[in-house]
């Protein structure tokens, strides 16, 4: 109960910002938001102690019963690490926003949008239903949106925020599909009970297409190769949204899927394939982009991306753990698996710290950019320190936890690169080789980040006075990079508590949870892994140094060529076909929009009962025709032929009234008083709109159509007309579909009126008059809109200011 | 240009009660003969409609202080609350329930929350038309 308690304490702080923002303007939303994610790292850690023990704690809550949806949350070892995650770097960096952002800003639609992210990202690692997962999945998707496009004066924040949404939601999509695809293999949308399915899943035809599409989601997520463009874009949002979302955990969800679905998926060699080498060439593709960038922010973009693909490559390494028989000897494979879930944590702790440092810098110094920046380090002494133990840390130097899991990560990899080569593929020995050119461009960039922008001379500093950051917004990074020291001086720790529960999250029906932790111990001697440590430190000076000599192979491939540039030109195509087609409709002339409708109820209904033969009638059984109705036709077909020829809007307006109240007359002579009184109402309300609208209307005149045209469209007209009278006359003897009058014969016992007209609207269909005055109401204020809109025409637009 | 029809106007501020009455009847008879929500709230925006074209805007504005958009989206609230109302007493979407009642003057009448709801769809309605009609009419006129 009290971890459903913990999605929904952002969602109700959510909804109490706006009131606070309201009622109490002078105060610091800040504070008052801080709450939210201290509350549920306070009932999260509650739950330490009886996760650590290898227990579980399950609360269901039945949302819909009658269609078998129900929320179940879902605390293990693995939600546990990424709730702590998003709580504990949420509180750091609200505390942190609370001094970076002025309070000029909108600064409740801030943390509204912030709120709803960390609901949402809870409600993602809780959920074991895969559609509630999917609701939440694609909630983070749209607060991030709205917090990338936060300051949305700006063009390359509306773009950034575009491009995040459009490839994501693209992903979540195709997720959808493969959760969509598994059900129909299982019956079940809950994970764990797919998971008790899981062994005789992957001989299933429809296995591999799941597979893919829950990689895509999730690859799509987490930034991975080539899906990863929308993260450096990403990085217009305020910098404590990049440090929360876009490095410690929206963008860690996919790795989140990847893990959840690990003993589900694994069974297949496609995962250890796909997971694998994707994450490989992500991180060396991103750590080698990352070398290039200008901005500081960009340039820990890229390291994001290629620190995701690393800890993705581990998880993909680990689940070969599925194809041998876990025993003391192959225990070494499920190793990749823990230091995938170390560096995660770690990666968070070091980027976060990283992210802060950097918006420091931006915040005092004005700019970001390493080419006008330098020489910060004895104006900024603590920033400095902050940034050089987080660079140190992501480049994998003791002594900081970056060490410890950049060691385990090579070590994984020579272990991968080991395996028996009669059942994989040589390429496997490409693993180590990779991990080792990625570290050092890793090491080259991290040099890159803390020299450039505090040793060397100044170049074109903005004209400010730069000085130390005050203290409130120190305090979060420094946090942080204690933790990037503490878990080096006590790793143990945290692989016991947090971590090793988690493994049997991943590996349900492996060993058990003492097996799979390996003890972390920072010197082992002068073994491989270390070797490869120094030659990354050695090669990566040496690259460094010579950086200026080889930088010109960045400017190789043409930029029409780069990922950016297709995505581009795939979205220019889409937006030129798509307004071609919507053009080729959209002519602005209603007489053809009526001409559309038409056609589709000739071709739809008509062709229905065309096909159906169902246009068979017989007068035979018709009441027979009394002279009044034979009058009244008369008059109403004279006045509709009348209209056709008229010269004057006001004499077509009442001609069409003349057909309206005869039409009501008809509904007196055939005993329904009901629509005869709305026919009445409905025309008398109608013509005064008429009547109103005349003054936007052009003046009359005759169009001058090729006859051609005129031709078309009275066979269209007539066509219609003969339609409907041949399908009002053919119902009387259609039986395709079960009759419904048997519920209006019982309408006092079923629905207690009488009357069955008012039954039927309040009762048997009272669903869709529900429906019909929703839309009645969003129709009037698009009216309203409309109107207000075009009367302020010539005022200033609100796009592109 | 505003004709001063004195006699339009004098039978207008009658007949409108005359209306609005008809509506409340129509209202409340709905569930057994004809009538209902709809044509009720119907009736009512046919009779400010009355008022609007008898009188200008602003002064049936005075008279009626109402914004029409809140009164349609309290229709809409109401008409989707009675739905979520079911729920909570853990019956199905939008089931409707009556029961008898011995009230004083009326004598025995039944209620039910079918009532509520088609007070909602009356609302809407009324404030539909009433927002189209005074948002065109306003727009025009400048």
């Amino acid at each position: 109960m009290t971890i459903f308690l913990a999605i929904c304490i952002p969602f109700l702080m959510a909804l109490l910002v706006p009131l606070m923002y309201t009622f109490f303007p002078k105060f610091k939303i800040g504070w008052f938001v801080l709450i939210a994610p201290l509350a549920v790292l306070g009932i999260l850690a509650s739950y330490i102690p009886k996760i650590a023990g290898g227990q579980t704690a399950i609360y269901t809550y039945d949302w819909v019963p009658s269609l078998g949806m129900s929320i179940t949350v879902y605390l293990d070892g693995l939600s546990m690490i990424f709730s702590l995650l998003i709580s504990g770097v949420g509180a750091l960096v609200i505390l942190y926003a609370i001094h970076y952002l002025s309070s000029k800003e909108a600064l409740h639609h801030f943390y509204c949008y912030l709120l709803l992210f960390m609901g949402a990202m809870l409600g993602v690692v809780f959920s074991d239903n895969m559609m509630v997962l999917y609701a939440f999945w694609e909630l983070t998707s749209v607060s991030s949106f709205l917090l990338i496009a936060f300051w949305h004066h700006r063009h390359a924040s509306r773009t950034g925020a575009r491009k995040s949404m459009l490839i994501t939601v693209t992903g979540g999509i195709t997720m959808l599909i493969g959760f969509l695809l598994l059900h129909e293999m299982t019956g079940t949308f809950s994970i764990r009970k797919t998971i008790e399915q899981a062994a005789i899943l992957y001989d299933h035809p429809l296995f591999i297409g799941a597979l893919i599409c829950v990689l895509i989601g999730a690859f799509t997520k987490s930034a991975q190769f080539p899906f990863h463009i929308w993260l450096p874009d990403a990085m217009e949002a305020p910098t404590p949204v990049s440090a929360y979302l876009h490095s410690a955990t929206m963008v860690k969800a996919g790795i989140y899927i990847v893990a959840r679905f690990t003993p589900i998926f694994a069974y297949g060699w496609t995962w250890f394939w796909l997971v694998t080498f994707v994450g490989l060439i992500t991180l060396v593709w991103g750590s080698f982009n990352a070398v290039k960038q200008t901005d500081l922010k960009a340039l820990l973009a890229f390291s994001t991306i290629s620190q995701l693909g690393l800890i993705m490559s581990l998880l993909g390494m680990g689940s070969f753990a599925y194809h041998v028989q876990i025993d003391t000897s192959t225990i070494i494979y499920t190793q990749a698996t823990f230091v995938a879930l170390f560096h995660l944590v770690n990666h968070s702790t070091f980027k976060g710290a990283l992210f802060m440092a950097v918006g420091i810098i931006d915040h005092e110094a004005g700019t970001r950019d390493i080419r006008r920046l330098g020489g910060l380090m004895s104006l900024m002494p603590i920033t400095f320190t902050i940034t050089v133990i987080g660079s140190m840390s992501m480049a994998g130097l003791p002594p900081f936890n970056g060490f410890l899991s950049k060691e385990l990560f090579f070590s994984s990899a020579l272990a991968t690169a080991s395996i028996d080569m009669t059942s994989l593929p040589s390429i496997v020995a490409l693993v180590p080789i990779m991990a080792w050119v990625a570290s050092i461009f890793t090491f080259i960039y991290s040099c890159i980040l803390v020299v450039k922008t505090f040793f060397e001379s100044p170049k074109k500093l903005p004209d400010v006075k730069i000085h130390e950051a005050p203290i409130g917004m120190l305090i979060s990074p420094i946090i942080l990079v204690s933790f990037v020291f503490g878990i080096f001086l006590f790793p143990n720790t945290l692989a016991k508590y947090i971590l090793s529960p988690a493994m049997l999250s991943i590996y349900p029906q492996g060993a058990s949870q003492e097996m799979m932790t390996p003890h972390i111990s920072a010197w082992h001697g002068f073994n491989t892994e270390l070797w490869m440590t120094i030659g990354v430190v050695v090669a990566g000076i040496i690259l460094f140094k010579l950086l200026p000599k080889w930088k010109g192979i960045y400017n190789r491939l043409p930029k029409h060529l780069t990922l950016n540039g297709l995505f581009n030109r795939a979205l220019y195509e889409a937006e030129n076909v798509s307004s071609f087609i919507t053009r080729l409709y959209m002519t602005g002339s209603l007489r053809q929009y009526m001409l559309f409708v038409y056609i589709v109820l000739l071709g739809v209904v008509g062709g229905y009962f065309a096909l159906n033969d169902a246009f068979n009638f017989s007068m035979d059984n018709n009441a027979p025709i009394h002279i009044y109705e034979v009058i009244l036709v008369g008059v109403m077909g004279a006045a509709a032929i009348a209209m056709l020829f008229v010269s004057s809007r006001v004499t077509a307006t009442v001609l069409n009234g003349i057909i309206g109240y005869g039409l009501s007359i008809f509904f007196v002579i055939f005993r329904a008083p009901d629509l005869a009184l709305t026919q009445l109402i409905v025309e008398s309300v109608t013509t005064v709109l008429f009547l109103l609208c005349f003054t936007y209307l052009p003046a009359w005149k005759k169009d001058r159509l090729p006859s051609r045209t005129k031709i078309m469209n009275g066979i269209i007209s007539v066509a219609v007309g003969m339609t409907v009278v041949a399908i009002s006359l053919s119902v009387l003897h259609f039986n395709e579909f079960k009759t419904i009058s048997s519920y209006f014969e019982n309408a006092y016992e079923l629905a207690g009126g009488k009357n069955i007209v008012n039954t039927i609207l309040g009762d048997f269909r009272a669903f869709d008059t529900m429906l019909e005055v929703v839309v009645l109401c969003i129709a009037s204020i698009g009216v309203y809109q409309m109107i207000r809109l075009r009367m302020k025409k010539g005022g200033d637009r609100h796009e592109n200011k | 240009m505003r004709i001063n029809d004195l006699l339009l106007k004098t039978v207008v501020r009658i007949v409108v009660f005359i209306i609005l009455t008809l509506a409340i009847y129509l209202f409340f008879a709905g569930h057994y003969s004809p009538g209902g929500g709809f044509i009720g709230g119907l009736v009512i925006a046919s009779a400010f409609v009355l008022l609007y074209l008898t009188y200008d805007l602003e002064t049936v504005q005075k008279g009626i202080p109402v914004d029409f958009k809140v009164v349609a989206a309290i229709g809409v609230l109401l008409a989707v609350g009675t739905g979520f109302g079911s729920v909570l007493f853990g019956v199905d979407f939008l089931t409707q329930t009556a029961h008898h009642f011995n009230l004083p003057l009326v004598g025995d009448k039944e209620l039910g929350t079918v009532m509520i709801f088609e007070l909602g769809v009356a609302l809407t309605v009324v404030g539909v038309v009433m927002t189209i009609i005074t948002s065109i009419a306003e727009g025009d006129e400048d």
